[in-house]
């Protein structure tokens, strides 16, 4: 096993001094290590997005990430999406589309799409499929969720 | 015969919460990261478990050596079969045990299983155990299983080849002497894939066993907490009174969730530990250890007359079942029992087997056996329509059963709306316009139109509910179903509202637990609606009876001028301002008279015993068949004449839903059922080599994603209210993945002209296909 490494990393605007095993993903981290269990594990391999987090405002997938590279970033998950306890458009949209299935995806998506409308506040619905190439919905079929997130931006 | 459904009269709900699509009240919990599944939880003390598969499609264990991987620091249990009860499992055959034992059967079975400190112990661990094999021949598909000299997989159970684990014969009619009369006939062999499920949350357990009283927790993610609580104690000879099981979140299941994961080794694990362990399967484990739909090769036969009348139909189904039977059995009735289609066909000869290889199991994913013949023969009834100049939706509606007809083996079609489905899918999609000029496209592409016919079936089986009111007036309800993301809780929280005319917020809709929840069978078999939101409604009849009662004495009326009105008060109709509330007559009940409010209600769908008079039915399995339901789905495809890549652009899936509870909900249930069958049609498959697994991952095994759907998928909700599921409502959660492969295949076939009779049809099919179609015309110069 190789030694542990010290590093400090921002995550939702808080500092958090870790000691890790190198080989740790960021995935690993945040869930194991700091319970932010928000970020799901869908596959660990970079194929489903599940585990999507945002680097300095783009989607980023935490399980091919490690946490060494990442000291001094800006890392954003989905628990640090909401403000003041109000849901973000984002997912207030997909709610009430009735969007929301199993769920498991959610995380992955609620951050895909707030980088796609932080880039582009008014995005087509091909825009948006575009955005979520690399999140797997098994559940929705994705209409509604495609649906859901152009509607935030006044889309249809 | 009537044209169209004549509904009997169905409850009507009180107040506006039945029908509205109310966001569900998990949704905000699952878009904020703060909804927990099971590998969110954690135990004090938890170890990590995981599981060795066997490198081996088919060998001999001769000796295990696991003392070095004991040895290693963190590692606290490693069992192999020697280590526990020898004990089978299986729904209907008892033929798996919990690790291998004596002979692996297929590459990736487990054989060993650790819990450690941490996962990369565990899996450090799962090296350093030693297991001899000697290598056996394999029987890799079903041909090679159902050769004379073929490896026997199991021991044999009886008369028969060894290798079949089930045998189904059904006869109607006399199927033989009607060919000659037929005017077309068409003949061809389909072959369906092993689908997977690939729910995004892979398989994941969390047990822990009380040190003092030896009681065992299970949290896991299941479709059904009450059969892991049974198929638990059945595997490691524990009653049933000694096992707890709640249900976290579920990420998904659509069948692969129904029988046991890995609940029983995990908790055989946190045994031999002595402390709470968590097996998560990555997804790779999950691929090759879990199950699959059953691939599926079917020969069939169909035959009319010149006016478009189905007379006679044939079929011979091989379902390749894997190493175990699980849920095989059941499928291979429930496709026996589909395979002539929602058609009246008087002449019918079915012959199906569920074959034994040394491959992954099949088992339950939705549509369970349906989609395999629903392909087949929507397919072979385009060919028809073809051979006879006829129109598709036509030839459909000159044979779809009506009300009152029986369905192959006799049982009643008590709703018959597959005529409404066909004529709106007709009427949505503009079919005559766009089946003769086709959208126009660019050089190199074609457009199409398909479609496909839907008949399947909801409820089966038992549920029970229990519905109390606290001393408030509001309610709770307790059924035991798992909510697996299809929106059950939501639709349920709405039977009850709208039966006692409460808002959603008077209501509380519990989870699963099997110490407190009323027993239901499985979310399954698109029965959850149907068939617990009919126990509901019938314990709050019960509760209604009993706060008529007490409303009675409070208001000094007779119970019969008495009306529900909206948000909890009971009323004496024709006098507006004479009511009392729901908590007024609680606390009536509570302290002066009659105790407590509580009712529940249980049933067990009424299955239709086979008419053994009318059809010839040799080795059925016994099954609780259910309600018939209707739908109608067409495709519009874009095939690149080039690649052979197909575009799905548009599709239109009309659905009776009988009642939509919550049309988006069922809305949502149509598009990701249609979504799956778009990956089964153009993308999903397993693929094994020598034995062996080539993608279990989700890089190799492509899911469709968001590029590869259209976001036009528009679901079209009839609403034929009839029979006793809530207000009329019927079941439609497994119906929409049923019909979308021949529907995209039939609208290849009308793009190109090109012959599929496999799927998936990935570009080198569809390529292959277009110069078979397009040979004879070259050599015609
Ligand atoms: S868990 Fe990272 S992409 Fe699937
Ligand atoms: S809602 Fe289940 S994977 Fe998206």
């Amino acid at each position: 096993m190789s030694d542990k490494v010290s590093l400090s990393l921002t995550i939702n605007g808080a500092q958090h001094a870790l000691t890790v095993a190198p080989e740790r993903t960021l995935l690993d981290v945040l869930r194991e290590e700091l319970r932010m269990t928000g970020t799901r594990r869908g596959c660990d391999a970079g194929d489903c997005g599940a585990c999507t987090v945002l680097v300095d405002g783009l989607p980023m997938l935490s399980c091919l990430s490690l946490p060494a590279r990442l000291g001094g970033r800006d890392i954003r998950t989905i628990e640090g999406v909401e403000s003041g306890g109000e849901l973000h458009p984002v997912q207030r949209a997909l709610v009430q589309h009735g969007a929301v299935q199993c769920g498991f995806c959610m995380s992955g998506i609620v951050l895909a799409a707030k980088a796609l409308l932080a880039r582009n506040p008014s995005p087509t619905l091909d825009e948006v499929r575009h955005a979520l190439g690399s999140n797997v919905c098994r559940c929705s079929g994705y209409a509604r969720v495609v649906e859901a997130i152009a509607s935030v931006g006044g889309r249809p | 015969m009537s044209h169209d459904a004549k509904p009997k009269p169905v409850p009507v709900p009180v107040g506006e919460v039945v029908g509205q699509s109310v966001p569900k009240p998990d949704a905000r919990e699952k878009v904020t990261g703060r909804a927990l599944y099971t590998d969110d939880l954690v135990l004090p003390g938890m170890l990590h478990g995981a599981l060795l598969g066997s490198p081996h499609p088919h060998a001999r264990i001769l000796a295990y050596d696991t003392s070095r991987a004991k040895a290693l620091p963190g590692v606290r249990a490693v069992l192999t079969a020697e280590d526990l009860p020898p004990v089978d499992i299986g729904p209907v055959i008892k033929d798996q045990p919990l690790l291998a034992r004596g002979k692996v059967r297929y590459a990736g079975e487990p054989v060993a299983a650790v819990a450690a400190v941490d996962l990369p112990t565990a899996r450090r661990a799962l090296e350093l155990i030693d297991i001899r094999y000697e290598v056996l021949p394999a029987a890799l598909d079903v041909d090679a299983a159902l050769r004379p000299d073929a490896p026997v997989i199991h021991a044999p159970r009886g008369e028969g080849h060894p290798n079949v684990a089930t045998h189904i014969r059904l006869v109607e009619g006399e199927p033989d002497k009607v060919w000659a009369r037929c005017d077309a006939i068409i003949e061809d062999v389909y072959e369906t894939p092993a689908q997977q499920h690939v729910y995004l949350e892979p398989c994941t357990t969390l047990a822990a066993v009380d040190p003092d009283t030896g009681r065992i927790t299970i949290h896991t993610s299941t479709q059904t907490a009450f059969r892991v609580q049974a198929i638990t104690a059945e595997a490691l000879a524990v009653p049933m009174s000694r096992i707890r099981v709640q249900v976290p979140r579920v990420g998904g299941a659509f069948g692969g969730k129904v029988e046991s994961t890995n609940q029983p080794i995990t908790v055989a694990l946190a045994k031999a530990a002595g402390a709470p362990v968590r097996l998560t399967f990555s997804r790779t484990d999950d691929m090759r250890m879990m199950r699959s739909r059953h691939g599926a090769r079917i020969y069939m036969r169909t035959g009319a007359t010149r006016d478009g009348r189905i007379l006679a139909r044939q079929v011979r189904i091989h379902y390749d079942t894997g190493a175990y039977a699980d849920d095989g059995p059941f499928v291979a009735a429930i496709g026996s029992y589909f395979s002539r289609g929602p058609y009246r066909i008087p002449h019918v000869d079915v012959e199906c087997w569920s074959v034994y290889t040394n491959k992954l199991r099949a088992g339950a994913f939705r549509g369970f056996g349906n989609p395999q013949v629903h392909f087949a023969s929507e397919i072979q009834v385009d060919r028809l329509a073809e051979a006879l100049g006829m129109d598709p939706i036509e030839l459909r509606l000159r044979n779809a059963l009506e009300t009152g007809e029986k369905w192959l083996g006799g049982a009643p079609v008590e709703s018959g709306t597959l005529r409404a489905c066909l004529e709106k899918a007709r009427e949505v999609s503009d079919w005559h316009r766009r089946r003769e000029r086709p959208s126009t496209t660019s050089p190199g592409k074609r457009r199409g139109l398909g479609i496909a016919a839907v008949g399947h079936v909801s409820a089966l089986l038992g549920s029970s509910a229990t519905v109390r009111l606290n001393e408030d007036g509001t309610v709770n309800v307790s059924t035991g179903a798992v909510d697996t993301g299809q929106g059950s809780d939501t639709a349920l929280a709405q039977v009850a509202a709208g039966a006692l005319g409460l808002s959603l917020e008077q209501i509380n809709f519990s989870r699963p637990d099997t110490d407190t929840s009323p027993y239901d069978w499985c979310t399954g078999g698109t029965r959850t609606t149907f068939t617990v939101g009919h126990v509901i409604t019938e314990a709050c009849e019960q509760v209604r009876e009993q706060l008529f009662e007490h409303a009675s004495a409070i208001l000094e009326r007779p119970v019969k001028q008495l009306e529900l009105r909206p948000g909890g008060v009971v009323g004496v109709r024709g006098e507006p301002g004479l009511s009392t509330t729901f908590g007024a007559i609680s606390g009536y009940a509570l302290y002066v008279a009659g105790g407590p409010i509580i009712a529940s209600s249980r049933w067990l769908f009424p299955a239709w015993q086979l008419d053994t008079r009318r059809t010839k039915v040799e080795g059925l399995p016994s099954m609780g068949n259910g309600f018939f339901v209707f739908a109608a789905q067409v495709a519009e495809v874009e095939v690149d004449e080039v690649t052979g890549k197909v575009d799905v652009l548009e599709a239109w899936c009309v659905h009776d839903v009988g009642r939509a509870l919550n049309p988006a909900a069922a809305a949502g249930q149509v598009q990701g059922g249609f979504v799956q069958g778009l990956g089964y049609a153009l993308t999903e498959e397993l693929v094994w080599k020598d034995g062996h697994l080539v993608n279990p991952s989700m890089s190799g095994y492509k899911v469709p994603g968001a590029l590869d759907v259209p976001v036009a998928i528009h679901p079209v909700l009839l609403e034929r209210a009839f029979g006793p599921g809530p207000f009329g409502a019927k079941g439609v959660a497994e119906v929409g993945v049923v019909g979308a492969a021949p529907a995209i295949i039939n609208a290849i076939r009308h793009a190109t002209g090109a012959r599929l009779n496999q799927i998936p049809a990935t570009g080198e099919r569809v390529l292959r296909a277009l110069l078979a179609h397009e040979a004879p015309a070259t050599k015609d110069g």
